[in-house]
Protein backbone atom coordinates (compact mmCIF):
# COMPACT_ATOMS: atom_id res chain seq x y z
CA UNK A 1 0.00 0.00 0.00
CA UNK A 2 2.70 2.74 0.29
CA UNK A 3 5.60 2.60 -2.27
CA UNK A 4 9.28 2.78 -1.70
CA UNK A 5 8.54 7.16 -2.59
CA UNK A 6 6.16 7.22 0.10
CA UNK A 7 7.73 5.36 2.57
CA UNK A 8 11.10 8.28 1.72
CA UNK A 9 8.31 11.03 1.92
CA UNK A 10 6.78 9.52 5.14
CA UNK A 11 10.17 8.91 6.67
CA UNK A 12 11.21 12.33 6.22
CA UNK A 13 8.46 14.33 7.69
CA UNK A 14 7.96 11.44 10.56
CA UNK A 15 11.44 12.90 12.62
CA UNK A 16 9.87 15.68 14.83
CA UNK A 17 13.06 18.02 14.01
CA UNK A 18 13.00 17.68 10.35
CA UNK A 19 9.30 18.66 10.52
CA UNK A 20 11.01 21.67 12.46
CA UNK A 21 12.95 22.70 9.79
CA UNK A 22 10.27 22.33 7.02
CA UNK A 23 7.81 24.46 9.19
CA UNK A 24 10.52 27.15 9.18
CA UNK A 25 11.08 27.01 5.49
CA UNK A 26 7.24 27.32 5.23
CA UNK A 27 7.39 30.37 7.01
CA UNK A 28 10.41 31.79 5.79
CA UNK A 29 10.48 30.95 1.82
CA UNK A 30 13.49 30.62 1.11
CA UNK A 31 15.87 30.12 3.76
CA UNK A 32 20.16 29.63 4.14
CA UNK A 33 21.50 26.63 6.23
CA UNK A 34 23.21 28.71 8.74
CA UNK A 35 19.81 31.40 9.33
CA UNK A 36 17.94 27.71 9.89
CA UNK A 37 20.77 27.25 12.30
CA UNK A 38 20.00 29.82 13.86
CA UNK A 39 16.57 29.45 14.63
CA UNK A 40 16.63 25.87 16.06
CA UNK A 41 17.73 24.37 18.85
CA UNK A 42 19.94 21.86 17.15
CA UNK A 43 23.42 22.01 15.88
CA UNK A 44 24.34 23.53 12.53
CA UNK A 45 25.49 19.82 11.45
CA UNK A 46 21.98 18.84 12.10
CA UNK A 47 20.47 20.85 10.62
CA UNK A 48 22.84 20.33 7.50
CA UNK A 49 21.53 16.63 8.01
CA UNK A 50 18.12 17.14 7.95
CA UNK A 51 18.41 19.59 5.25
CA UNK A 52 19.79 16.33 2.90
CA UNK A 53 17.13 14.15 3.89
CA UNK A 54 14.45 16.59 3.49
CA UNK A 55 15.88 17.38 -0.18
CA UNK A 56 16.74 13.59 -1.43
CA UNK A 57 12.61 13.34 -0.40
CA UNK A 58 11.67 15.81 -2.86
CA UNK A 59 10.24 18.07 0.09
CA UNK A 60 12.36 20.93 -0.25
CA UNK A 61 14.96 22.08 -3.07
CA UNK A 62 18.10 24.93 -2.90
CA UNK A 63 19.69 26.97 -5.47
CA UNK A 64 22.63 29.03 -5.18
CA UNK A 65 22.70 32.58 -4.65
CA UNK A 66 26.10 34.19 -3.99
CA UNK A 67 27.88 32.45 -1.64
CA UNK A 68 24.91 31.39 0.39
CA UNK A 69 22.66 28.42 -0.55
CA UNK A 70 19.22 29.04 -0.29
CA UNK A 71 16.06 26.60 0.48
CA UNK A 72 12.35 26.48 -0.19
CA UNK A 73 9.87 23.90 -0.17
CA UNK A 74 8.56 22.33 -3.00
CA UNK A 75 5.03 22.86 -2.98
CA UNK A 76 3.84 20.23 -5.64
CA UNK A 77 5.63 17.44 -3.55
CA UNK A 78 3.91 18.44 0.14
CA UNK A 79 0.75 18.33 -1.82
CA UNK A 80 1.73 15.23 -2.80
CA UNK A 81 2.31 13.97 0.74
CA UNK A 82 -1.26 15.53 1.72
CA UNK A 83 -2.58 13.54 -0.47
CA UNK A 84 -0.98 10.46 0.20
CA UNK A 85 -2.06 10.95 3.89
CA UNK A 86 -5.55 11.65 2.70
CA UNK A 87 -5.76 8.65 0.49
CA UNK A 88 -4.83 6.10 3.49
CA UNK A 89 -7.66 7.34 5.42
CA UNK A 90 -9.68 7.25 2.34
CA UNK A 91 -8.98 3.37 2.42
CA UNK A 92 -9.60 2.94 5.73
CA UNK A 93 -12.90 4.63 4.94
CA UNK A 94 -13.88 2.79 1.96
CA UNK A 95 -12.79 -0.38 4.40
CA UNK A 96 -15.31 0.55 7.17
CA UNK A 97 -17.92 1.28 4.73
CA UNK A 98 -17.89 -2.30 3.66
CA UNK A 99 -17.73 -3.54 7.24
CA UNK A 100 -20.78 -2.05 7.99
CA UNK A 101 -22.79 -3.10 5.28
CA UNK A 102 -21.13 -6.40 5.52
CA UNK A 103 -22.45 -6.45 9.42
CA UNK A 104 -25.53 -5.17 9.00
CA UNK A 105 -26.78 -7.30 5.79
CA UNK A 106 -25.22 -10.64 8.47
CA UNK A 107 -27.75 -9.18 11.02
CA UNK A 108 -30.45 -8.82 9.01
CA UNK A 109 -30.10 -12.54 7.64
CA UNK A 110 -29.71 -13.53 11.19
CA UNK A 111 -32.57 -11.87 12.27
CA UNK A 112 -34.68 -12.73 9.89
CA UNK A 113 -33.77 -16.63 11.00
CA UNK A 114 -34.65 -16.43 14.15
CA UNK A 115 -37.92 -14.92 13.02
CA UNK A 116 -38.70 -18.06 11.32
CA UNK A 117 -37.84 -20.38 13.98
CA UNK A 118 -39.52 -18.31 16.24
CA UNK B 1 1.84 5.73 20.74
CA UNK B 2 3.43 7.12 17.33
CA UNK B 3 2.87 10.25 15.83
CA UNK B 4 1.87 9.33 12.71
CA UNK B 5 -1.18 7.20 12.87
CA UNK B 6 -4.32 7.20 10.91
CA UNK B 7 -7.76 6.94 12.93
CA UNK B 8 -11.46 6.20 11.38
CA UNK B 9 -14.72 5.24 12.74
CA UNK B 10 -17.63 4.00 11.78
CA UNK B 11 -21.33 3.46 13.56
CA UNK B 12 -22.69 -0.38 12.56
CA UNK B 13 -26.49 -1.25 13.18
CA UNK B 14 -25.16 -4.61 14.35
CA UNK B 15 -24.53 -6.14 17.29
CA UNK B 16 -20.55 -6.63 18.43
CA UNK B 17 -20.20 -10.04 18.04
CA UNK B 18 -21.40 -9.57 14.21
CA UNK B 19 -19.17 -7.12 13.48
CA UNK B 20 -16.61 -9.09 15.15
CA UNK B 21 -17.18 -12.14 12.91
CA UNK B 22 -17.22 -9.80 9.94
CA UNK B 23 -13.65 -8.20 10.88
CA UNK B 24 -11.72 -11.42 12.16
CA UNK B 25 -13.13 -14.46 10.18
CA UNK B 26 -11.02 -14.83 6.73
CA UNK B 27 -13.72 -15.21 4.52
CA UNK B 28 -15.45 -12.24 5.22
CA UNK B 29 -12.19 -10.43 5.20
CA UNK B 30 -11.90 -11.51 1.80
CA UNK B 31 -15.06 -9.78 1.32
CA UNK B 32 -13.79 -5.53 2.66
CA UNK B 33 -10.12 -5.96 2.53
CA UNK B 34 -8.29 -8.01 0.16
CA UNK B 35 -9.38 -10.70 -2.67
CA UNK B 36 -7.86 -13.31 -0.79
CA UNK B 37 -7.21 -13.79 2.92
CA UNK B 38 -5.40 -16.55 5.04
CA UNK B 39 -5.54 -16.10 8.40
CA UNK B 40 -5.14 -17.81 11.78
CA UNK B 41 -6.73 -15.71 14.22
CA UNK B 42 -5.04 -16.13 17.08
CA UNK B 43 -2.29 -14.52 18.73
CA UNK B 44 0.79 -14.88 17.02
CA UNK B 45 -1.17 -16.42 13.87
CA UNK B 46 0.78 -15.61 10.53
CA UNK B 47 -1.61 -14.32 7.49
CA UNK B 48 -1.32 -13.74 3.85
CA UNK B 49 -3.92 -11.40 2.08
CA UNK B 50 -3.68 -11.27 -1.89
CA UNK B 51 -4.67 -8.47 -3.80
CA UNK B 52 -5.79 -8.88 -7.55
CA UNK B 53 -5.07 -5.99 -9.00
CA UNK B 54 -2.25 -5.03 -6.97
CA UNK B 55 -0.60 -8.42 -7.61
CA UNK B 56 1.40 -9.05 -4.67
CA UNK B 57 0.05 -10.08 -1.25
CA UNK B 58 1.36 -9.27 1.73
CA UNK B 59 2.22 -11.20 5.13
CA UNK B 60 0.59 -10.18 8.23
CA UNK B 61 0.61 -11.24 11.80
CA UNK B 62 -2.34 -11.11 14.46
CA UNK B 63 -0.82 -9.10 17.72
CA UNK B 64 -4.30 -8.71 19.76
CA UNK B 65 -7.38 -11.25 19.60
CA UNK B 66 -9.72 -10.36 22.20
CA UNK B 67 -13.54 -11.03 21.10
CA UNK B 68 -15.77 -9.09 20.85
CA UNK B 69 -13.93 -6.01 21.86
CA UNK B 70 -10.29 -6.13 20.35
CA UNK B 71 -8.50 -6.98 17.14
CA UNK B 72 -5.00 -6.30 15.51
CA UNK B 73 -2.19 -6.95 13.20
CA UNK B 74 0.88 -6.02 12.13
CA UNK B 75 1.55 -5.67 8.20
CA UNK B 76 3.31 -4.31 5.68
CA UNK B 77 7.31 -5.75 7.43
CA UNK B 78 9.46 -6.62 4.39
CA UNK B 79 9.33 -9.91 3.49
CA UNK B 80 11.11 -12.27 5.70
CA UNK B 81 11.51 -10.58 8.54
CA UNK B 82 9.60 -10.40 11.90
CA UNK B 83 7.19 -7.36 12.37
CA UNK B 84 8.00 -5.21 15.07
CA UNK B 85 6.94 -1.60 16.34
CA UNK B 86 9.76 -0.17 13.82
CA UNK B 87 9.51 -2.25 10.45
CA UNK B 88 5.51 -2.65 10.32
CA UNK B 89 2.13 -0.87 10.55
CA UNK B 90 0.27 -1.64 13.13
CA UNK B 91 -3.96 -1.72 12.42
CA UNK B 92 -5.81 -2.42 15.56
CA UNK B 93 -9.77 -2.59 16.00
CA UNK B 94 -11.44 -1.80 18.67
CA UNK B 95 -15.11 -2.63 18.81
CA UNK B 96 -17.73 -1.40 21.28
CA UNK B 97 -21.08 -2.18 21.76
CA UNK B 98 -23.51 0.77 22.05
CA UNK B 99 -26.84 -1.40 22.73
CA UNK B 100 -27.90 -4.39 21.34
CA UNK B 101 -27.88 -3.61 17.77
CA UNK B 102 -25.22 -1.30 17.13
CA UNK B 103 -21.65 -1.34 17.45
CA UNK B 104 -19.22 1.45 17.23
CA UNK B 105 -15.67 0.42 15.29
CA UNK B 106 -13.03 2.14 15.32
CA UNK B 107 -9.66 1.39 13.35
CA UNK B 108 -6.11 3.33 14.14
CA UNK B 109 -3.25 2.19 11.34
CA UNK B 110 0.24 3.84 13.04
CA UNK B 111 3.63 3.30 12.84
CA UNK B 112 4.05 4.80 8.82
CA UNK B 113 6.71 6.74 10.84
CA UNK B 114 8.35 4.46 12.23
CA UNK B 115 9.29 2.95 8.81
CA UNK B 116 13.27 3.36 7.96
CA UNK B 117 13.37 6.14 11.37
CA UNK B 118 16.98 6.87 11.91
CA UNK B 119 17.60 5.69 15.61
CA UNK B 120 18.66 8.95 16.79
CA UNK B 121 16.63 11.88 17.82
CA UNK B 122 13.83 9.55 17.67
CA UNK B 123 12.01 11.02 20.61
CA UNK B 124 13.58 14.17 21.32
CA UNK B 125 11.58 16.69 20.19
CA UNK B 126 8.51 15.07 20.23
CA UNK B 127 7.47 16.74 22.98
CA UNK B 128 7.18 19.76 20.85
CA UNK B 129 5.45 18.64 18.19
CA UNK B 130 3.21 16.10 19.88
CA UNK B 131 0.35 17.35 17.33
CA UNK B 132 1.12 14.39 15.39
CA UNK B 133 2.31 14.87 11.62
CA UNK B 134 -1.03 14.76 10.30
CA UNK B 135 -2.06 17.91 11.70
CA UNK B 136 1.23 19.12 10.63
CA UNK B 137 0.85 18.31 6.96
CA UNK B 138 -2.33 20.18 7.05
CA UNK B 139 -1.40 23.35 8.42
CA UNK B 140 1.50 23.45 6.07
CA UNK B 141 -0.63 23.18 3.39
CA UNK B 142 -2.95 25.66 4.89
CA UNK B 143 0.42 27.99 4.97
CA UNK B 144 1.08 27.36 1.47
CA UNK B 145 -2.60 28.00 0.47
CA UNK B 146 -2.23 31.71 2.08
CA UNK B 147 0.91 32.87 0.57
CA UNK B 148 0.03 31.59 -3.24
CA UNK B 149 -3.33 33.19 -2.75
CA UNK B 150 -1.64 36.48 -0.97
Amino acid sequence: MSTATDDELWSAIADPSRRRVLDLLVDGGEVSASALAGLVPFTRQAVSKHLAVLERSGLISRRKQGREVLYRVETDRLDQATNAMAELARKWDRRLDRIKRLSEAAHARNKERNGDQA
Amino acid sequence: MANFEIEREVVIDAPVEVVWRTITEPDQISRWFADRVELVVEPGGYGAMYFGDEGEGGPLVVEVVEPPRRFSFRWNHPAGEEPVADNSLLVEFTLAAEGRERTRLRVVESGLDRLAWPDTEKERYAGEHNGGWATFLGRLAGLLADRAGG
